[in-house]
C-alpha cells in the first residue's frame, strides 16, 4: 500500500498525533507551528481525498485490515470528502489567524495546551465525518466536545467557564441519547457498520425499539447541531470563547453535526422510513422555520456582536433544517450546500471580530462606532459576510437561499419560501446595525488610537471574503458536489 | 443462582436514567448536576451491558462443553463510554474548580446574579427576555 491508500485515515490521525505532541513540546511558537502544519497537511490529504473521491468514487479503509461489517470502516464518499474539506480547510485558514489572536487571549503558559486542544477538536470533527462506524462517531463526537468544552473555558471573561459547563451538561445528555439511539439499532441488527445498519434495518423497523432509537438519535443529533429549542448552549459558547475557538466551532462543529442529522437519517433509516414514516420532515421543517425566525430575532436586540452572531448561526441552521425538512433531492442538495457556505460566511465573520477584538478588546455595538475608517479592510470583509449572510448576489449566501427557495417552490410552499425571504429580511436588519455603527457612527472623543488588524489575521479573513464572492459566482464546483451528495443520500431510500 | 425476571434491569436503567435527569435539571449545585449526570450515564452502561448477556450464557472464552456465550462486544462498547464518562467527569469538575475560583460558589443561582450584576454595571442596564433565559 502506498501513502495515498491511507489518506482516509492520515487525515484524522494527523491532528490527533499533533495534540500530544503539542502538550510535550509545551512552547508556544513551537506548538502553534506543529498545529498550523498539521492543519494545512490535513488539508492537503483533504484535497487529495476530494479528487480521488470525485474521479474514482467512494474510498474506504480497513482499519487494522479488519473486514467490515467487523472491523471499523472508514468511508469517504461524495457527501463526506466535500464536509472534510470544509472542516479541514476552515482549521488550516484558522490557525493562520490564530497566532495573534491567541497570543493576545489566552495566557502564555496555556497556550501549548490550547493548540493541543484545538487539535483534538480538529481530530475528532474530521473523524466523525470519516468514519462509516455508528460508534465510532459517538468516540469521534466525543474527542471533539470534551476539547471544545476546554476551549470554549479559556475565553478571558469568567462567563466564559459557566458557558463551556453549560454546554458540558447538554453536550454530554446530547451525546448519551445517540449513545442510547445507537444501542437499540445495535440490539436489533447487531451491527455497527453503517452500510450494514443500512442494509438491515428496512426488515426490523416496524418495531418499538427501532422508532425509540430513532428518537432518541434525532433529539441528541439535534442538541450538538443546536436545534431550535436546544440551541440554549450556543449564544454563549460562542460569545465567551476565544475569538479563534469561536471561528472555528462556529465554521465547523455544528455543520458536522449537521452531517451526521443526513448520515443517520437518510443513509442509515433511510429517506423512506425517517421522512415518510416517521414525521421528521415536518418536524425539521417545522423547527427549522420557528429557529430561522426566533434566533433572527432575537439576534437583532444583542448589543455584543458575536452573541448577535451566535444567534444568527442558529437561525442558519434553520436552513439547513429546513433543506433537509423538504425530503426532496434539491432541499437536501441546498441543505447540504448551505453547510459549505455558512461555513464561508461565518467564518470570515468571526474572523474577522477577531480581528476587531484583537484591536479593541471587545465586540458590543458601541465599540464598532466609526471602524469602518478605522480598521477599514476589516470592515469591509466583515460587511462584505455580511451581505452573504443576508443572502445579496453575487455572495455564496445568495446561491444557498436560492436553491432553498428553489425547492420550497418545486413543492409549491410559497408560504416558506415568504418566511425565508423575512429571515433574510431580519438578517438585514441585524446586519445593518453593525454597518451602521461602523460607518456612520462618530468615533467616541476619547477612544483609543486603533490601527488596522495585522497581515496575518487580514490574509486568511480576506481568503474566505475571496470564496464568499467566487463561490457566489463560479457555482459548479459547490453546487456540483452538494446536489451529487444529496441525489446519493435521497437515491438510496429509493 | 436465581433467576432475575426478564425486564427487571431495563427498568433499573430507566430508573436510573429518569433520577439522573432530573437531579441534572433541578439541582443548582453545580457538583450535584454532575453527579446526575454521571447516574445518566451510568444507566446506559448497564442498558449496554443487559443486551449483550444471554441467559445461560458464559463469558466468551472457547472451553469445552460451553454453547452459549454472551455476547462480548457490548461489553467491550461501554468500556469505551465508560472512560468517555470518565473523562467528562473529570472535565466537569475540572471546570467546576475553575467556576469556583472566578465566581467563589458553584451553585447556579449566584453565579446567574454575579453576572446580571457584571452585565449591568459597565454598561448600560438591559434586560431583554431572549438574553436573561439560561
Amino acid at each position: 500500500m502506498t501513502l495515498l491508500d491511507h489518506l482516509p485515515v492520515l487525515v484524522v490521525l494527523i491532528p490527533l498525533m499533533t495534540a500530544p505532541l503539542c502538550v510535550l513540546v509545551d512552547r508556544p511558537r513551537a506548538s502553534w507551528i506543529m498545529a498550523l502544519a498539521a492543519a494545512w497537511l490535513s488539508f492537503a490529504s483533504a484535497i487529495a481525498l476530494a479528487l480521488t473521491v470525485a474521479t474514482s468514487g467512494t474510498l474506504t479503509y480497513q482499519l487494522g485490515g479488519w473486514p467490515p461489517p467487523w472491523g471499523i470502516e472508514y468511508r469517504i464518499d461524495t457527501l463526506a470528502s466535500y464536509v472534510v474539506l470544509i472542516v479541514t480547510a476552515m482549521a488550516a485558514l484558522v490557525m493562520l489567524f490564530a497566532k495573534e489572536s491567541v497570543a493576545s487571549e489566552i495566557p502564555e503558559r496555556r497556550i501549548a495546551r490550547f493548540y493541543a486542544s484545538l487539535m483534538l477538536a480538529f481530530a475528532g470533527l474530521v473523524g466523525i465525518v470519516a468514519t462509516g462506524d455508528a460508534f465510532n462517531v459517538f468516540v469521534f463526537l466525543e474527542i471533539s466536545s470534551l476539547a471544545s468544552y476546554a476551549l470554549i473555558s479559556m475565553g478571558r471573561d469568567r462567563r466564559a467557564l459557566n458557558a463551556a459547563f453549560q454546554y458540558l451538561v447538554m453536550g454530554t445528555i446530547g451525546a448519551t441519547f445517540i449513545l442510547i439511539g445507537i444501542g437499540f439499532l445495535y440490539m436489533m441488527t447487531g451491527t455497527l457498520n453503517m452500510l450494514d445498519l443500512a442494509a438491515r434495518l428496512p426488515e426490523v423497523s416496524d418495531s418499538r425499539t427501532v422508532r425509540a432509537g430513532f428518537a432518541f438519535l434525532t433529539v441528541g443529533i439535534g442538541l450538538k447541531l443546536a436545534m431550535f429549542p436546544l440551541h440554549l448552549w450556543l449564544p454563549n459558547a460562542y460569545a465567551y470563547a476565544p475569538s479563534a475557538v469561536t471561528a472555528f466551532l462556529a465554521a465547523t462543529a455544528t455543520k458536522v453535526a449537521v452531517y451526521v442529522m443526513l448520515r443517520f437519517m437518510l443513509e442509515v433509516f433511510g429517506a423512506d422510513f425517517s421522512l415518510g414514516a416517521m414525521p421528521l420532515d415536518l418536524i425539521l421543517m417545522g423547527l427549522g422555520l420557528i429557529g430561522i425566525i426566533m434566533a433572527s430575532l432575537v439576534a437583532v436586540f444583542q448589543d455584543d456582536i458575536k452573541r448577535m452572531l451566535a444567534y444568527s448561526s442558529v437561525a442558519q441552521i434553520g436552513y439547513m433544517l429546513l433543506g433537509i425538512g423538504l425530503a426532496s433531492a434539491t432541499g437536501v442538495g441546498a441543505a447540504i450546500l448551505h453547510i459549505f457556505n455558512h461555513a464561508l460566511m461565518k467564518g470570515a465573520l468571526f474572523l474577522a471580530l477577531g480581528a476587531v477584538a484583537y484591536r479593541i478588546g471587545a465586540v458590543t455595538l458601541g465599540d464598532f462606532a466609526g471602524l469602518g475608517k478605522r480598521m477599514p479592510w476589516t470592515m469591509a470583509a466583515i460587511a462584505i459576510g455580511g451581505l452573504s449572510l443576508i443572502g445579496v448576489p453575487p455572495t455564496v449566501g445568495f446561491v444557498s437561499k436560492w436553491y432553498l427557495v428553489l425547492a420550497t417552490l418545486e413543492q409549491g410552499l410559497w408560504p416558506i419560501a415568504v418566511l425565508i425571504l423575512i429571515g433574510s429580511l431580519l438578517a438585514l436588519v441585524y446586519i445593518w446595525r453593525l454597518i451602521e455603527a461602523a460607518y456612520f457612527g462618530a468615533v467616541a472623543a476619547d477612544a483609543p488610537e486603533v490601527r488596522e488588524a495585522p497581515a496575518s489575521m487580514l490574509i486568511p479573513i480576506w481568503i474566505l471574503v475571496a470564496a464568499n464572492i467566487y463561490f457566489g459566482i463560479n457555482t459548479d464546483i459547490s453546487v456540483g458536489a452538494a446536489m451529487q451528495a444529496a441525489t446519493m443520500l435521497m437515491g438510496d431510500g429509493g | 443462582m436465581i433467576e432475575i425476571p426478564g425486564l427487571f434491569n431495563y427498568w433499573v436503567v430507566v430508573f436510573l436514567m429518569m433520577a439522573g435527569f432530573y437531579v441534572v435539571i433541578s439541582q443548582g449545585n453545580l457538583v450535584k448536576k454532575l453527579v446526575g449526570l454521571g447516574l445518566f450515564q451510568a444507566s446506559v452502561f448497564i442498558l449496554y451491558i443487559t443486551m449483550g448477556n444471554l441467559s445461560g450464557g458464559q463469558a466468551p472464552i472457547v472451553t469445552e462443553g460451553v454453547f452459549v456465550y454472551s455476547n462480548p462486544l457490548p461489553h467491550v462498547l461501554i468500556l469505551t463510554a465508560i472512560v468517555v464518562g470518565v473523562a467528562t467527569t473529570a472535565v466537569g469538575l475540572a471546570l467546576v474548580v475553575r467556576i469556583h475560583e472566578a465566581y467563589g460558589t458553584v451553585e447556579e443561582d449566584e453565579i446567574h446574579s454575579l453576572d446580571m450584576a457584571d452585565e449591568e454595571t459597565p454598561r448600560k442596564g438591559d434586560d431583554r427576555p431572549g438574553e436573561s433565559r439560561e
